[in-house]
């Protein structure tokens, strides 16, 4: 049932097929015809004739099916939605085989050095067994744009709102005829103030305060600077610039003083009065509110949109979304296929060059890296067929809004044939797709030669 | 669990010192392993949390809350989606699709892989470097024409149409995997049942089929938890009352957030089975990914 069993179970068996032996003759020819006619007939009537076809239609109109030359794959070339599928496709080769495979070398080098090395490798093969489905639906949950709900903002948010404090007043302007300016992001008062008085800083447009307390007029404490924050409304009117009945304090809002020369010499945050107190000031001080109290709140980032709604517009960020989720998904079998490599290295090479002296870094860059190569090769090729047949994570984990912006060949595929309906254009993409796999059909045809003997 | 780490690859620590040097310099080994395994589990336990929560807490705020509010957890997103109709014909075309294909793979690869590996004939070697060639051949290649024979034969549209699909583009990697076990088994064996007259479907079931068990068990978990998981072939050849649960559920993501109550828990119950399988018969699943990664 354990990692390590399975890993010996399959040195035994499919990874290293033993060479072969002539097999006893005499065997009737139709008895071997017997025994792969099922295998024939399937394999005829829907890998290869469908392959031709699809080859032949691929060059013909849609269902009449007649000779149309290289007419559909101009269509590929001139449509901007197919253009866009063959550039992601290249990012998708890219990023995702070399990234799982690194990433794989890493998890699986280092948990060969723990004893819960079974748990963490179980944990991270797990996401294989399940449907790119359900891994679809479960990254969706994850990138909701909406901080309070996906995964994803919430964590992104909760470092943001850690290293920049306030942001609970964005939106806030000074009231008509106040004291007030705008001036650097910040609300700065154009009165002075000295240890002893008291500064208001009434702000308008924002909404009600949750929970807030009415604001008050503190009385002045010697020695020291008290300034009040509240929103500066009421339903009645009231006198800006005044504390007035029924007005609201500001709790956590931050205020600086500055000197003449514009240096800041405190800073507080307001308590659920709205009042902060500056002790150990002197002279005649400028009180501001802060520009980090007008900071947007954080809103959550588009991982899944369309270019218009991303940071700086970037245009490719839900294609790098899902390859994260795809990423997930397939690091798994990077580390039990490289675990399974690592634990059949020889022991004694690694042995010998420790003892002469080798750091960790230099066994693996010397020794360990290059016999894993082997592994590493088969990893990353089968990561690439792979990922040029990518279909059902991209159609479940791009909103149908975005789906042109995350398009890939395979995808591409099913649209053009059954979507769109049309065959020719179908095939002529199918045939695409067939060409960039034909490379790797040749990679595996000569190792498996070369292993056969 | 720090302290009894041992560097698996090599010298012991001799005393108490140099353990406890090796111990502590593990540390960021094990911070970054735990880390990292519990970033790999948090969505799926997201999606669980979310599958028993009602759709209007879902709409206001992240599975997390359940740890501070624990009475969100609630039952009636499943009782709704077991009665709908729709959805437990959808899980029920699961099975008819999964079992049969599963199945009639492996006969069909066994005595394709028996014939491959024990038996002499014309072509016996190009024959199979097709097979080889065909284990990367993507399906959108017969996608086309393979509707067009559905559609000739009057099966488009239902379970056996995407079975009879599943089977012809699983042979390739079957025949493989089960050709390269049949190969290592002994010769000896073989011969000594060839002397005694037994005929070549005898040694298949007596020999063949009991010998390359391991294997076998390995390609039906793996063609299983394949067909199981499933949208591609589904979607194109039994859309509609055919339809297993990752189409049904796939038809539910159009407007993701209104049926988030029946696309988590339904999304959870295409789950369940692939993991139990999973768990119950780890060994033989990776086994079979080892071999496949050999494609």
């Amino acid at each position: 049932m354990s990692t390590s069993e399975a890993q010996a179970g399959a040195k035994s068996a499919a990874l290293r097929p033993a060479k072969i032996e002539r097999p006893p003759g005499g065997s009737r020819r139709w008895v071997a015809l017997a025994f792969l006619l099922p295998a024939l007939v399937a394999l005829g009537a829907l890998v290869v004739y469908p392959t031709l076809d699809t080859i032949a239609q691929s060059f013909q109109s849609d269902n009449e099916r007649s000779f149309v030359g290289l007419d559909n794959y101009q269509a590929i070339v001139e449509s901007a939605r197919i253009r866009t599928a063959i550039i992601n496709t290249a990012i998708w080769v890219v990023i995702a085989p070399m990234v799982i495979t690194a990433l794989g070398l890493i998890f699986a080098v280092l948990t060969e050095r723990v004893k819960y090395q079974t748990a963490i490798k179980t944990v991270l093969f797990m996401p294989m067994a399940i449907s790119a489905l359900a891994v679809g639906v479960i990254w969706r949950g994850v990138y909701d744009p909406r901080p309070e709900i996906g995964l994803a903002n919430a964590t992104l948010g909760g470092v943001v709102d850690t290293f920049k404090a306030g942001g609970g007043l964005a939106g806030a302007l000074p009231p008509p005829d106040s004291n007030l300016e705008q001036r650097g992001g910040a609300l700065v008062s154009s009165q002075t103030v000295s240890p002893g008085e008291v500064a208001a800083i009434g702000i308008v447009g924002i909404p009600e305060p949750a929970d807030a307390q009415p604001a008050q007029q503190p009385e002045g404490s010697e020695g020291a600077v008290t300034v009040v924050v509240w929103r500066d409304f009421s339903p009645g009117g009231g006198q800006p610039g005044q504390v007035d009945e029924g007005e609201l304090a500001l709790p956590g809002a931050i205020v600086e003083l500055t000197d003449d020369s514009g240096e800041v010499v405190a800073s507080g945050q307001t308590d659920d009065a709205g009042v902060v107190a500056f002790d150990d000031v002197e002279g005649s001080l400028t009180p501001r509110l802060a520009a980090a109290n007008f900071r947007e709140p954080f809103t959550g980032v588009q991982w899944l949109g369309p270019r218009e709604v991303t940071p700086l517009g970037f245009p490719h960020l839900v294609t790098l979304s899902i390859i994260f989720a795809f990423m997930w998904m397939q690091l798994g079998f990077a580390v039990v296929v490289l675990g399974s490599g690592l634990s059949a290295l020889p022991r004694d090479v690694l042995e010998a060059a420790r003892v002469d002296g080798a750091t960790e870094w230099q066994v693996f860059r010397h020794v360990t890296f290059p016999l894993l190569m082997p592994v590493l090769v088969v990893i990353f090729v089968t990561l690439t067929i792979n990922v040029l047949k990518i279909f059902d994570i991209v159609y479940v984990l791009a909103p149908v809004s975005v789906q042109d912006e995350a398009n890939v060949i395979a995808l591409e595929m099913w649209k053009s044939a059954f979507a769109a309906r049309d065959f020719g254009v179908g095939a002529a993409v199918a045939v695409l797709l067939f060409l960039l796999v034909i490379p790797i059909m040749i990679f595996n045809l000569r190792r498996f030669r070369r292993e056969e003997g | 669990m720090v302290a009894h780490t041992e560097d698996i690859a090599g010298y012991q620590p001799k005393t108490l010192s140099q353990k406890i040097t090796r111990a502590i310099s593990k540390g960021p080994i094990h911070v970054f392993l735990i880390l990292m395994g519990l970033f790999w589990l948090t969505p799926t336990i997201g999606l669980l949390l979310t599958s028993f929560r009602s759709a209007a807490d879902n709409g206001e705020s992240g599975w997390w809350e359940v740890f501070s509010e624990p009475g969100q957890l609630t039952l009636e997103p499943y009782q709704n989606i077991l009665s709908d109709a729709g959805l437990t014909t959808a899980f029920w075309n699961t099975i008819k699709i999964a079992v049969p294909t599963s199945i009639l793979v492996v006969i069909i690869a066994a005595m394709a892989a028996y014939a491959f590996s024990w038996m002499n004939f014309r072509f016996r070697e190009p024959l199979f470097l097709i097979v080889v060639g065909m284990l990367v051949v993507p399906l959108q290649m017969a996608l086309i024409p393979a509707a067009r024979l559905f559609n000739g034969l009057n099966i488009f549209g239902t379970v056996s149409a995407a079975i009879i699909f599943h089977i012809a583009f699983g042979l390739p990697f079957a025949i493989f995997l089960l050709r390269n076990f049949f190969i290592g088994i002994p010769k000896d064996i073989m011969e000594a049942a060839r002397i005694d007259g037994a005929s070549e479907l005898q040694i298949f079931r007596r020999i063949m089929l009991p010998l390359g068990m391991p294997a076998i068990a390995s390609l039906l978990i793996f063609q299983f938890m394949w067909t199981w998981n499933d949208l591609l072939v589904a979607l194109t050849f039994a859309p509609g009352d055919a339809a297993p649960l990752t189409v049904f559920i796939q038809a539910q993501t159009r407007q993701f957030g209104a049926n988030l109550d029946v696309i988590a828990p339904g999304a959870f119950l295409t789950m369940i089975v692939p993991l139990i399988v999973f768990f119950a018969f780890q060994r033989y699943f990776v086994e079979g990914v080892l071999a496949g990664s050999v494609k």
